[in-house]
């Protein structure tokens, strides 16, 4: 691997990280699951490479799905969805943007300071590989602590997955089979959420997730 | 390395020259993304010899204060400006002053600008003092955490290091670096009053921040401060240029035929910029005030993140 070999795949890891951080920072819908699909196209991109350099053929059939599903179907089903719930409106953040932003720049330092000394042994990309992986993983689980309305809680739930894509690419030897079962668990997985969004807003008339808390009666 | 007087007088000479010019692009291509015909490229010039010419109106209530800080601001922005490298690296100055100095210059000269603007005492000025001041709480993090990104990555805090290492690494893609350059480039939007934060053409009250600080002063004092804005941009620009594209910048003490070469890489690049920075002002619409500091915040985090990337890229070197 040269020089400019590494730059590029280290860019396009890079890339994911300040995705997810961009993910973070929209508030309206629209440019969410626009977002969401650059994520995706990134993390294509950064697979392809990967096989690329790593002469595995079987990676550019994970980037491929990457790219086909998260890039394009999902987004342009969630688009459909958010037409039909009538939910183009802001996204009423549980956090400010500031305070997310400062949480998910401790998180990026503290994927780091975590994978950096725990992985001294393995080969220097797959270090930095997995550091990044890390960092989207928590930035995903971030979104979904922080957010309240349900489907930037599937965004946030798919961006994650992505991190784990990402992941399991720079460790070398995972299987396609089991990439190919996580990527379709996930679109399972969102067909499943689909159908609860409907649900939800029928009981509730409303995606806000803080609706089921008061059902529950935890808050006022 | 080699320090060179000549050069260091020449540079500084041109950027002063340059300044109005570069403005006077600036608008001209602008107007023409409108389809205006737009004034001529040298309108900068005549305005400033018109304002020297004018009489210098002062508020009955302005103290020594008022009367001095264009001066001031236009000499510390002028200096600062001046330790960019432009053509040729190796500046005499540039072993004294390196980034943060520059840095700390222009926190100077925004020091100045916003007492003067709360000076005269009016609503204008002190509105206009007051939002410059936020903007600049996160305009200037940002600027030092590019700096912090740029001095680890070339392990220098000289500029003329900086470019010197850039040219001999070659092209390098790096994330931190990409990172470092889009947080330079909201810095340099928001720092010179360009559109997305303000508007440097208008005069509209509720949105003006730049134009609301200066809009007591008149004569040969307005004539000062529109030149240190203009000298402004230049650096900006020349600070994207020398660190990001240095190619065609020439070595200390080279020759006459690479400063040749260089004047003309550097024209070349500051017209590119020119011409890009108009495109995305005209593609963009100015934001409210409220969203400017989302906006900077942006570049901070960016430089912050630049900043924690690069000691990953670290340990794959």
């Amino acid at each position: 691997m040269t020089g400019l070999d590494a730059d590029i795949a280290h860019l396009l890891a890079g890339a994911m990280v300040l995705v997810s951080f961009l993910l973070l920072y929209q508030d309206r819908m629209f440019a969410l699951l626009n977002t969401f699909a650059v994520h995706a196209c990134v993390l294509a991109f950064s697979v392809g490479w990967q096989a690329y350099l790593q002469r595995a053929p079987h990676l550019f059939i994970t980037a491929l799905i990457a790219l086909l599903f998260k890039g394009v179907i999902i987004p342009v089903a969630l688009h459909r969805i958010v037409v039909r719930l009538g939910i183009h409106r802001t996204i009423e953040a549980v956090v400010g943007i500031g305070p997310t932003m400062l949480v998910g720049m401790a998180l990026v330092g503290l994927s780091i300071v975590v994978m950096l000394p725990v992985t001294q042994a393995e080969a220097a990309f797959a270090r930095e590989d997995l550091a990044f992986a890390l960092s989207v993983v928590l930035l995903g689980f971030l979104m979904m602590v922080t957010r309240g309305n349900a489907v930037s809680q599937v965004i946030g739930f798919m961006s994650l997955e992505n991190g784990l894509v990402l992941a399991a690419t720079g460790a070398r030897g995972m299987p396609l089979v089991v990439e190919i079962s996580v990527g379709f668990s996930v679109l399972i997985a969102f067909f499943v959420v689909g159908i609860f969004l409907f649900r939800i807003r029928e009981r509730f008339d409303t995606v806000d997730l803080q609706a089921l808390d008061m059902s529950r009666g935890e808050s006022a | 390395m080699i320090r060179d007087w000549p050069t260091q007088l020449a540079q500084a000479t041109l950027v002063l020259g340059l300044a109005p010019l570069l403005s006077g692009v600036t608008r001209k291509i602008k107007a023409r993304f409108l389809r205006r015909r737009g004034p001529s490229v040298l309108q900068p010039y005549r305005d400033l010899l018109k304002l020297i010419r004018k009489e210098t109106v002062v508020a009955e209530n302005a103290s020594w204060l008022y009367r001095l800080a264009p001066y001031l601001i236009f000499a510390t922005t002028w200096v600062a400006a001046a330790l960019v490298p432009t053509f040729a690296t190796g500046l005499a100055f540039g072993a004294a002053a390196d980034l943060i100095v520059i840095v700390a210059l222009l926190g100077t000269a925004r020091f100045l600008l916003a007492l003067a603007g709360l000076d005269v005492g009016t609503s204008f000025g002190g509105i206009g003092s007051s939002r410059e001041m936020m903007f600049a709480t996160l305009a200037e993090p940002a600027m030092l955490m590019v700096m912090f990104t740029l001095s680890l990555f070339a392990g220098s805090t000289e500029l003329s290091s900086i470019s010197a290492y850039m040219v001999a690494v070659g092209a390098v893609l790096s994330i931190s670096l990409a990172l470092a350059l889009v947080a330079l480039i909201i810095v340099a939007i928001g720092e010179n009053a360009r559109i997305p934060v303000d508007n440097p053409a208008t005069h509209l009250e509720l949105t003006m921040v730049h134009e609301a600080m200066i809009l007591e002063y008149s004569g040969r004092h307005l004539a000062v401060i529109e030149a240190a804005a203009f000298v402004k941009l230049l650096l900006y620009l020349s600070m994207i240029a020398c660190v990001f594209v240095p190619w065609g910048t020439a070595s200390a003490g080279a020759g006459a035929v690479f400063y040749a070469v260089g004047l003309v890489a550097y024209l070349v690049k500051l017209g590119v910029l020119a011409f890009l920075l108009v495109l995305f002002e005209t593609a963009i619409a100015k934001m409210r005030v409220f969203r400017v500091p989302d906006f900077l915040g942006v570049a901070l985090m960016l430089g912050l993140l630049g900043t924690i990337l690069l000691f990953v890229s670290r340990v794959s070197r």
